[in-house]
């Protein structure tokens, strides 16, 4: 390790700081210094995030445009434990941006509810900082430590309004599962160091390409860890949790679970199956298709039956992170982009569903039944016309950008071969388009109680504003995004 | 020879205070034949040469967790007689169950075999010079550098964590504050005043 580590690590390391400085404000300030703290986190994330997307820049031959470029092809960091490629920063990029907009989605909430203290900034900063260690994790243990300081931030946060029963439960689940399923991902990391004798991704994926037929241990090692990240991205048959946990914990942290931690333990799925267990592909094959399949059709159908809003997101993210496998299952470079695409697209559009949930309050009090939506449109209508941006877009209507993220990964499987799984991903999701233009039906066509507190402050306009525009811009302009995931695709599979 | 004597001293107290902590009626008893388990297995690890867990084991185990048992066993009140209740009815299904676990654990390691070559390439540095604590040392603050400093992150947000959910600030509970008190003056506490005889005081 040399000091050229602490440079590479630049974003996370000051990350690190900035969040024990703000500790430190918080514990001497008190209760007070919640807003200094809240501005100041997301003053922090964004420009944290403006570095990253810089750090293409400087990198990049030529200065081309500004874009996350493919840089260095990896940049290693305290003795190969972490690496800092294109990949990773196009997913630190949307982490950060998630982050950074849930915590403006939080203000008002949590001080209407009560609930503004300094310590929820700071936790979302660590759950941030965890996330982006995962993400830039080439070696077992490193991703071991970046998920636990992720999942231990989150499961404080779903917990986070201790008086309600329904928030705490929803937190004693979520650790009691989370900790479940660290349990199996640690075993079978165990059981891959046990076999192998190392930990790092290259030398695993070395490893493996020499060897002509893995070790039993190595399989079930394998078997573990797939089944370790599946709960932490709420895949069926480990998705039980999702409900209960997006229904209990605090509409903001409900936005920032679905939109932050599960694209960062998509990127780590991915780049474990990839990266160490490349060569390896036909045995977590059936295990990934299993898992996508089941995902895509659960979240579809059990979508149907629910009323809480909440509850329907669960279902919906049940049945996204379906799709989003299949751009794993594919591999390769075009399955590559095709999930970053589809995750860049998707983690703004449930951020912008959740501001529109947070906006629906009546006298006050907020609302989170699917019903409440009835007759918006008469009364506000702009909210009620951005709901329909994000609705069709996660139903997939075109022009809209929600269309093109699955119209890559359906389009990679077919290219690929696979077109049974491109049919059960379109099928499912028209099925799950009943649930989404629903909304859209009680908003514009139900008469309902046709009261709704006006349009919310500053913090939650931001956010609709740049999602809806972002939903809209896509089409227009979609070329950085899907140029930078094909370089941030190529550091990934050296194609 | 010497060394075997040691071995059998520690393992039986060690096993016997194990089955005392089971045993024994009273709670307090029970935490106390932990402390005495947990010394015994440190013990052992000294002899194997493992002076690094050994330390680890009374520090943490000793110091921290079993205090603490002690502390929960005090002020929860716990009847733990009830909690006994079926011991002996469910006796023989325990035993039974601890017999079937003891012969396939027998039969599983009559039929290990060991690979000499497996040693070959364990990464732990076995040379008579180094001891484990400064083996130990060597990698924990350079190779493993980062996931030292992340675990150490990790229980920050524990620590937050345990705080935010519990901690609460009840308005109506008086504190010392004894800055307050050191500060306060004669004039401003005491006030001599002249009672007439018979007329009392209007405070």
């Amino acid at each position: 390790m040399n000091f050229t580590s602490l440079y590479t690590a630049f974003p996370e390391i000051s990350l690190a700081v900035f969040a024990m400085l703000m500790l430190i404000y918080g514990v001497v300030r008190g209760e007070r210094s919640a807003q200094t703290v809240g501005i100041a986190s997301f003053v922090a994330v964004l420009s944290i995030m403006i570095f990253v997307l810089k750090l293409g820049f400087i990198y990049s031959p030529g200065f081309p445009k500004l874009h996350i470029s493919a840089g260095c092809y990896g940049c290693y960091a305290f003795d190969y434990m972490f690496i800092d490629d294109a990949f990773a920063r196009f997913v630190k990029v949307i982490l950060l941006c998630g982050s950074a907009l849930s915590i403006i989605l939080s203000w008002t909430y949590l001080k209407k509810e009560n609930l503004s203290h300094p310590e929820y900034p700071i936790l979302i900063l660590f759950a941030t900082l965890g996330m982006l260690l995962m993400v830039s994790a080439n070696d077992l243990l490193a991703l071991y430590v970046g998920l636990e300081l992720q999942s231990l931030s989150l499961y404080v946060l779903a917990a986070y309004n201790r008086d309600n029963a329904k928030s705490s439960e929803s937190g004693l689940k979520y650790f009691v599962l989370g900790a479940l399923s660290s349990g199996l991902l640690l075993y079978g990391i165990s059981l891959i160091y046990g076999y192998t004798g190392v930990t790092k991704f290259t030398s695993l994926s070395k490893l493996f390409i020499d060897m002509h037929q893995p070790p039993i241990g190595v399989l079930f090692g394998l078997v573990f860890i797939c089944a370790g990240l599946a709960f932490k991205v709420s895949a069926v048959p480990f998705h039980m949790w999702t409900p209960d946990v997006y229904e209990g914990a605090p509409t903001p942290v409900t936005a920032f679970f679905a939109a932050a931690p599960k694209v960062a333990a998509l990127a780590v799925l991915a780049r474990l199956l990839i990266v160490p267990f490349g060569s390896l592909a036909h045995q977590w094959g059936q295990i990934i298709v299993f898992i996508s399949v089941a995902s895509m059709l659960l979240g579809s159908f059990a979508g149907l039956v629910q009323s809480s809003i909440k509850r329907l997101m669960a279902y919906s993210s049940i049945a996204n992170v379906g799709y989003a496998l299949v751009g794993i299952i594919v591999g390769g470079t075009a399955g590559m982009q095709a999930l970053l695409i589809y995750v860049a697209i998707y983690f703004i559009n449930t951020l912008g569903v959740f501001a529109v949930i947070l906006s629906l309050r009546r006298k006050g009090k907020s609302l989170d039944r699917i019903v409440d939506f009835s007759g918006l449109a008469k009364t506000n209508p702009l909210l009620a016309l951005t709901m329909v941006i994000f609705m069709f877009s996660l139903a997939g209507v075109p022009p809209l950008a929600g269309f093109f993220g699955k119209y890559f990964i359906f389009l990679a499987a077919v290219k690929a071969g696979m077109m049974p799984l491109a049919i059960i991903g379109v099928l499912t999701s028209v099925v799950s388009a009943y649930y989404y233009l629903r909304i859209i039906k009680l908003m514009y066509f139900d008469d309902g109680i046709n009261i709704f507190d006006p349009l919310p402050e500053f913090g939650l306009r931001i956010v609709l504003a740049i999602s809806a525009l972002y939903m809209i811009v896509f089409t227009i302009w979609p070329a950085p995004i899907i140029d930078q995931a094909l370089i941030a695709a190529h550091s990934l599979t050296g194609g | 020879m010497l060394q075997a004597f040691i071995f059998y001293m520690f393992a039986t107290v060690l096993v016997a205070s194990a089955v005392m902590v089971v045993a024994s009626r009273n709670p307090v008893h029970a935490v106390l034949f932990l402390i005495l388990c947990f010394f015994n297995a440190a013990g052992l690890f000294l002899l194997m040469g493992a002076e690094f867990i050994a330390f680890i084991l009374v520090i943490v185990y000793v110091g921290a967790v079993a205090v603490l048992f002690l502390f929960v066993v005090m002020m929860l009140d716990i009847n733990f007689v009830d909690l006994r209740k079926g011991f002996r009815r469910y006796l023989p299904i325990g035993l039974a169950v601890g017999l079937i676990l003891l012969v396939q654990l027998a039969l599983v390691v009559s039929s290990w075999a060991y690979n000499p070559s497996s040693l070959s390439n364990t990464p732990i540095l076995n040379s008579p010079d180094v001891d484990n604590t400064r083996a130990i040392g060597r990698v924990l603050y350079t190779t493993y550098l980062y996931p030292f400093q992340v675990s150490g992150l990790i229980l920050l947000v524990a620590m937050i964590g345990a705080i935010v959910l519990t901690l609460r600030h009840k308005p109506d509970v008086r504190r010392q504050r004894s800055s307050q008190q050191l500060d306060r003056q004669i004039d401003q506490v005491m006030d001599v005043r002249k009672i007439e005889p018979g007329q009392g005081v209007n405070l």
